[in-house]
Order: structure tokens, then C-alpha cells, then sequence
């Protein structure tokens, strides 16, 4: 049998897992998993190894899922490769923040740096649909500024892409994924309404609206991929608050239920549970394909073109381990800039005590946002870039280690501090940072389960990213406070991961140009976060989705130009 | 002995086991959990009962007569090398940190006084445990092991993951727990379905 979950017969026997876990390809024989209904199949088009298919795409998350989807519609031929499982949502997942762990890429990977970014669950997914799986769905558009923040902001670096062109794309996206937001959303240029009504807010959000009304700052509530009424198969969300551990309803619209369905259904095929390891360059100095392990062998899949979509340590990583004869520094690698202004959100939040009951783990996370000094151009910022701030819903693990780690409590005063769960409430920033050279993705001699070399992610935060941070948890506490929190205190946090393969207009100074087309390897592009020049100050998932769209449309119409 | 009271004396979660908030995957996942406490496989007796004193200390339970077992749990996961997916640049692999960790704890005990963790009185534990989570501990025995780092990163985090895992956490702070398929209506401030946890006054 394909595909088998550990369930009743070989769970809970010493030696069995204790963690969600597929032991084998599901998406196999023509067919892959439905994710929409238990235990049925999806017929799905596959191809041999020896077929020279016109995209072999590495990574099904934000950017390649979405981007194999809209190849396969425009009519390529699209194998889409992922070293996690194929998940079935409504079978596989549990209520269970434990059990969940497997949703994470817990591979071998070395932190450091004078702030190392804590891995893993922080932001690092692992199956078909990526880290979408356990995202919190915030969909945000960048402010259209930031496009241009070195011209008009005076900071960091303009993109070589404007908000005018993405702008279409942002639409395809929220469309996409029946974004569910307000009819008034008060910042950014004015755009057509949201497919979907907005969400109720739930408590922690109404502690953020009333702090902000209380000094005097715009709210709103957060859009949300996040159905509020049905489609299709799949039915509203039902506010049961495990979105960060997979949501098992599908009423999240991640990728694995929205983009890879259609991208399966156009053609393509999914390879789960296949970690590809290096591509293969010609003497040409084109790329030829990918070699890829599953089912315990390498293998060799030949491609026209390959992308790659792993975020923003996995995709640098496999162009420095693809390093060849050739390319003795690694592909599209010439100025050395692969791996390097590597970027995350800093996180530092504030929590309160509340006298009513807040019972933060009902309904998604973040359900109330300002992105007040996201927009504020005044002199009174002491820093350069932005950040928004969103009411928080942290589960009893969560919250535990959360509170033991950044407060060093323990013994019975944590058990005491953790029975007030249910009258807190806190805020966290997505805090943007800037690109720096020297915060980046390196390779080790030390080798993971394939025997590949492992990442090492070197970060730290500069002046100006301290002093944003610093800004932003005065912010926080001022809207806490007149919200009626007491006690405040702050934690230290990070989300997110962009930057490693920056697109630029300037071969000298970016590994990919504003299409995702490596400067240096013609048939090489990437499509994913590591994208981003800048890290701004609203969560990626959207922008890169928006950018993969866009890429889907530039790659067709080149395609009859003869422009691959 | 113990004055802790929880404000959820008459809520238990697992009264909700059979009801629409629990699907079939969570209860496999909760049954095991409760019934499949593994055995010893990766520490030595020494360590697991050393490590059975300090999580003693780090989540006290005098009110339970069964305490939540939590080294078992430390121990399954350094037996199959589940990792959180990376390692601080400063810290060993995981496995090598806690047997490194663990021993440097009994060590820095019996140099204190000649006793072990276990004989010393509770108060004397946690001025131990607390001297190692703010790095004052005696360089020979830690080596390049950052004593801090191993206690906030691995023993502190774990051992909370670990206790608040556990449905009678869960009760006594008045989580929801498992929410699926059915979730919440109610979603407001001091708003409570009927299936959640009724707040008492324990003042």
C-alpha cells in the first residue's frame, strides 16, 4: 500500500513515531492524493525521468506551487519536486501542537551569528505546499513605496519591479486564494473589494482595536487566506486556532489545496518526498536537470529549464552545492552574491494581563493588524523601515515555552503564571531588516541524511534594526497599555526568511534579473523569497505568490519569442 | 503541601475526547500519549534519574499523585534524534549536548558539597539549576558547553513542551485543547462556548 500514515496499527510502539509522518510517496502511478475528500485520488499526468519535460521546478510552496500551476496552464510540461510529504489534511492532521512537529523542516542546519534566527517550526515548512501549510495567512500587499524605498524612502534598495506591475498579480492572488478582508482596508492604494467577507474579530484582535482607538492609530482587521464561507469541497473556517500547526478543514487556503490541485488537474506532476540535490549544468553551460532522492536512490530528471523554489536557505544552498567544474563557486554565482542579504522579520512582542477573559487560542492567530508605521513618514521614527504589529494567539505549548524562555521561569511560579493563559493578550511586530552582505547562507564540510552539505545561516541585527525593534516595542506597549493591559513584558522573536538570490536590473550586483532569470545560466531562474531585495514590513507570502504569477505570464510570453 | 489551584477545578478536556472537537487522528495521538509512555532507550540510569530530579524542580507537581511523565519523553526523542531542525553554531548536536549537559550537572553538584543533584534539598537544586541558567558554573567541567544555553534551549524548552503536551496541562489552565472539526462559536472577549473551561474565582 502507498503512502501509508503511521495510524492505530503501528502508532504508539516504542520506536514508531510520535510525529505526523508519511513514510512513502503518495503522488505515485499516475495519480496523487485528493485533498479534499478521505482516502480518494486525483488522476495526475507524470513523466519519466529520461523525458526532457520543460520546467523541473524544486520546492511546491509560495513560489513553486504557485508557479507550477500557471506553467501547467499555460500549457508546459511541469514536474514540481518536494522533500516533504503529500499531505491529506483532513486524514492526517491533528489538533495537536505535538504531533504537528512533523510539518517542519528539521533537517540538519546550524544557526548563528550574533542573533541567531531560531529554524524549524519558526519558519521552515516541509511538504507539498511548503511552509503555506503552517503559515497564519496574513495576506498583505508591500506598500507600494517599498518598490522604490531607496528612491523615495531613502533606505535599502529599490526592486527592480514596480508596484504597477505587480499590482495585477496581487489580485490574481487574493483571488486565488478567496482572501477574506475588510471592505475598507485603510492602507496603500485603493483596490477592489476582497472575494471574501471579513472575519469576525476575536478577542486578542479586539484588544489591538481598542488600544489603537484609544491613542489614536488606525486598525484593521487582517485579510485572511482563510475561507469565510464555503468553496467547493471545502468548507468556512470553523476558528478552531491550530492554523500554525496545519489546518485540517481546508478552509485555509494554503497552496497545497489551492494551487497544486489546479496545477495537477493542468498537467503537471508532483514529486513528494523527493529531495533534490544538485543541478546538473551542460557543456553548454545550460542547466540539463536535477538529480533527485526518493525511495532511498538517486535519480535524474532532464529539464529544459529548471527553477528553484526552496526559500531562502534551501535555494541558495542547492545552487552552492551545485557547484561543477564549470562553476566552481556555485551557479548563477559569479559576483558572489548567492546566499548573501539574507533577510528575516524581527519579532519582539508585548504581552498584557487582561481582567477579562481573552482565551487567545480560539480563531487564527493574527486577526487584528496596524500597519500605522508602515505608512508613517514622519521625523519621528529614529530608524529606517517599517513595521506593522498583529494581535497574537499562541497555543498552550507554544505560550509555555514562550513564557519559560524569555521570562527564565520555572518551578511552581511558571505553573502559576501559565493558569493566567486565559486573561493574556500581546502584539508582535513583523519588524523589517536590512540587507546586509555578511547575514547570509553558507555551506558546511558536515553532511545531512543525503549526504549533502548542510546550510550554516549566519545573521545579526544591525543599529538600525535594534533601533526599529527598540521603536516598536514602545508602539506595542503604548497600544497594550491603553487597552487595559498590565504587567507588560516583552519576548524576542523572529519570522520569516528572504533574500539569498536577490533580483536586481544589474548583473553585477543580483544573482537573478526581474523575471527570476539567472543573469549568468539562461535556463535557471528562482521563484521564491529569496527574491526579495527588501524585507519590508508585511508578512512575504503574498508578494512572492504575486511574483510567481507574474513569472508564470513573463515565462509564457517569452516561451513563443524563443526568449528561453 | 502544595498551594497551587487551578481557576479550572471542574473542567477536564478529556471529557471532550468523544465529542465533535476531537477527530480520530487526535485521539490516536492523545491515546498515545496517555497509554504508550515509552521506555528507557538513550540515557543512562544515571541520567534518566538525575534528569527525573531536575524536571522535578523545573515543573514541581506535588499536587498530582501521578505526575505527568516527562523524561520518558526527552528520552524517546533523543533516542530517535528528533531535532527542532537546527542547532545554535555554539552548541553541539543535540544527543552530544544533553549527555555533555547532563553530566556536567552531576558533576557540578558533587563538587559543590559531595553530594549528588538528588540528595540535595529542594532549595539547594534550585540555586543549583538557577547558578546554570545564568552561566555560573565552573568552566572545567562545562568545557565549551554554554550552560545557559543548554538550559533555556534544550532542558527548560523540552521539559515545558513536554508538560504542557499533556491533557491534564491542559485542563489546569483552561485550554481549549483539540478544536477539530468542531471549533468555536463564541469568539469575544469573556465569551466561552459551553464546551470550554468555566473560570472559578480561586482568590
Amino acid at each position: 500500500m502507498h503512502g501509508l500514515v503511521r495510524t492505530s496499527a503501528t502508532l504508539g510502539k516504542p520506536g514508531k513515531s510520535t510525529l505526523l509522518e508519511v513514510e512513502a510517496p503518495r503522488a505515485i502511478d499516475g495519480r496523487a492524493p485528493d485533498v479534499f475528500r478521505s482516502g480518494a485520488w486525483v488522476p495526475m499526468r507524470t513523466y519519466s525521468d529520461s523525458e526532457e519535460v520543460d520546467f523541473a521546478i524544486v520546492g511546491t510552496g509560495a513560489g513553486g506551487g504557485t508557479l507550477a500551476c500557471k506553467l501547467a496552464e499555460a500549457g508546459f510540461s511541469v514536474v514540481a519536486f518536494d522533500a516533504g510529504p503529500f499531505w491529506r489534511p483532513l486524514e492526517d492532521f491533528a489538533s495537536d501542537e505535538r504531533w504537528q512537529g512533523g510539518l517542519y523542516w528539521t533537517d540538519k542546519r546550524i544557526t548563528g551569528g550574533a542573533d541567531p534566527v531560531e529554524l524549524g517550526s519558526n519558519n521552515s515548512g516541509r511538504g507539498v505546499g511548503g511552509s503555506t501549510v503552517h503559515y497564519t495567512m496574513i495576506a498583505l500587499r508591500w506598500r507600494p513605496e517599498w518598490f522604490e524605498c531607496k528612491s523615495k524612502l531613502g533606505y535599502g534598495r529599490d526592486w527592480p519591479i514596480s508596484f504597477d506591475e505587480l499590482e495585477p498579480y496581487y489580485e490574481e492572488a487574493e483571488e486565488a486564494l478567496q482572501i477574506a478582508g475588510p471592505i475598507d482596508y485603510p492602507w496603500g492604494r485603493r483596490r477592489k473589494r476582497y472575494p471574501r467577507r471579513s472575519h469576525p474579530v476575536n478577542a486578542p484582535g479586539l484588544v489591538l482595536a481598542r488600544g489603537c482607538e484609544r491613542i489614536g492609530i488606525k486598525w484593521s482587521p487582517v485579510p485572511l487566506a482563510t475561507l469565510s464561507s464555503p468553496r467547493g469541497m471545502a468548507h468556512p473556517c470553523v476558528y478552531r486556532g491550530f492554523c500554525a500547526y496545519g489546518c485540517s478543514t481546508n478552509a485555509k487556503q494554503s497552496v497545497l489545496v489551492t494551487f497544486i490541485p489546479r496545477a495537477i488537474n493542468a498537467g503537471a506532476e508532483i514529486r513528494d518526498l523527493a529531495m533534490v540535490g544538485k543541478i546538473e549544468m551542460g557543456k553548454d553551460g545550460r542547466a540539463t536537470g536535477v538529480h533527485y532522492h526518493r525511495n532511498g536512490n538517486w535519480h535524474f530528471q532532464k529539464a529544459k529549464n529548471v527553477v528553484v523554489a526552496g526559500y531562502a536557505i534551501e535555494t541558495p544552498r542547492l545552487l552552492l552545492n551545485s557547484k561543477c567544474d564549470q562553476f566552481p563557486d556555485g551557479l548563477a554565482n559569479e559576483n558572489g552574491l548567492v546566499g548573501t542579504h539574507i533577510m528575516i522579520h524581527s519579532g519582539p512582542g508585548v504581552w498584557g494581563t487582561f481582567d477579562e477573559q481573552i482565551r487567545q487560542y480560539k480563531a487564527p492567530p493574527c486577526m487584528a493588524v496596524t500597519e500605522h508605521w508602515n505608512y508613517d513618514d514622519s521625523d519621528k521614527k529614529d530608524f529606517h523601515g517599517a513595521y506593522a504589529f498583529m494581535s497574537q494567539g499562541p497555543l498552550a505549548v507554544g505560550w509555555a515555552q514562550c513564557v519559560a524562555i524569555n521570562r527564565g521561569l520555572w518551578g511552581m511560579k511558571l505553573r502559576e503564571e501559565m493558569t493566567r493563559y486565559n486573561h493574556v493578550a500581546g502584539l508582535r511586530i513583523v519588524g523589517e531588516t536590512e540587507p546586509q552582505h555578511d547575514n547570509r547562507i553558507t555551506v558546511e564540510d558536515e553532511k545531512d541524511q543525503y549526504g549533502l552539505p548542510i546550510p550554516r545561516m549566519t545573521f545579526s541585527y544591525s543599529d538600525n534594526d535594534k533601533r526599529l525593534m527598540k521603536h516598536s516595542i514602545g508602539s506595542m506597549k503604548s497600544v497594550l497599555e491603553a487597552a487595559g493591559g498590565k504587567e507588560l513584558w516583552v519576548d524576542d522573536d523572529t519570522s520569516h526568511l528572504m533574500g539569498g538570490c536577490r533580483m536586481g536590473d544589474d548583473p553585477s550586483d543580483s544573482v537573478v534579473d526581474k523575471d527570476g532569470q539567472s543573469w549568468s545560466i539562461p535556463n535557471l531562474w528562482v521563484c521564491d523569497g529569496s527574491l526579495f531585495p527588501t524585507a519590508g514590513g508585511v508578512n512575504p507570502s503574498l508578494t512572492i505568490q504575486a511574483l510567481a504569477c507574474r513569472m508564470g505570464d513573463r515565462i509564457a510570453e517569452m516561451a513563443p519569442r524563443g526568449e528561453l | 503541601m502544595s498551594g497551587f489551584k487551578t481557576p479550572y477545578p471542574d473542567y477536564d478536556v478529556l471529557e471532550k475526547r468523544d465529542s465533535p472537537s476531537w477527530n480520530e487522528q487526535t485521539r490516536e495521538a492523545v491515546r498515545q500519549r496517555l497509554e504508550d509512555v515509552p521506555p528507557r532507550r538513550f540515557l543512562s540510569e544515571e541520567q534518566w534519574t538525575l534528569l527525573e530530579a531536575i524536571v522535578a524542580r523545573l515543573v514541581p507537581q506535588p499536587d498530582r499523585e501521578e505526575p505527568v511523565p516527562i523524561v520518558p519523553w526527552i528520552d524517546e526523542m533523543l533516542h530517535k534524534n528528533e531535532t527542532p531542525g537546527y542547532r545554535y553554531a555554539d552548541m553541539p548536536p543535540m544527543r552530544e549536548a544533553w549527555q555533555r549537559g547532563l553530566d556536567a550537572i552531576a558533576a557540578e553538584a558533587r563538587n559543590r558539597d559531595g553530594r549528588s543533584f538528588e540528595q540535595l534539598p529542594p532549595d539547594e537544586q534550585d540555586a543549583l539549576l538557577t547558578d546554570i541558567q545564568r552561566n555560573r558554573v565552573d568552566k572545567q567541567i562545562w568545557g565549551d558547553l554554554p550552560a545557559g544555553g543548554f538550559f533555556l534551549h534544550h532542558l527548560l524548552k523540552q521539559t515545558v513542551g513536554i508538560y504542557y503536551s499533556h491533557p491534564d496541562a491542559w485542563s489546569e489552565i483552561g485550554y481549549g485543547g483539540p478544536a477539530s472539526p468542531r471549533g468555536y462559536a463564541r469568539l469575544g472577549p469573556d465569551e466561552r462556548d459551553p464546551w470550554e473551561a468555566r473560570e472559578v474565582d480561586v482568590a
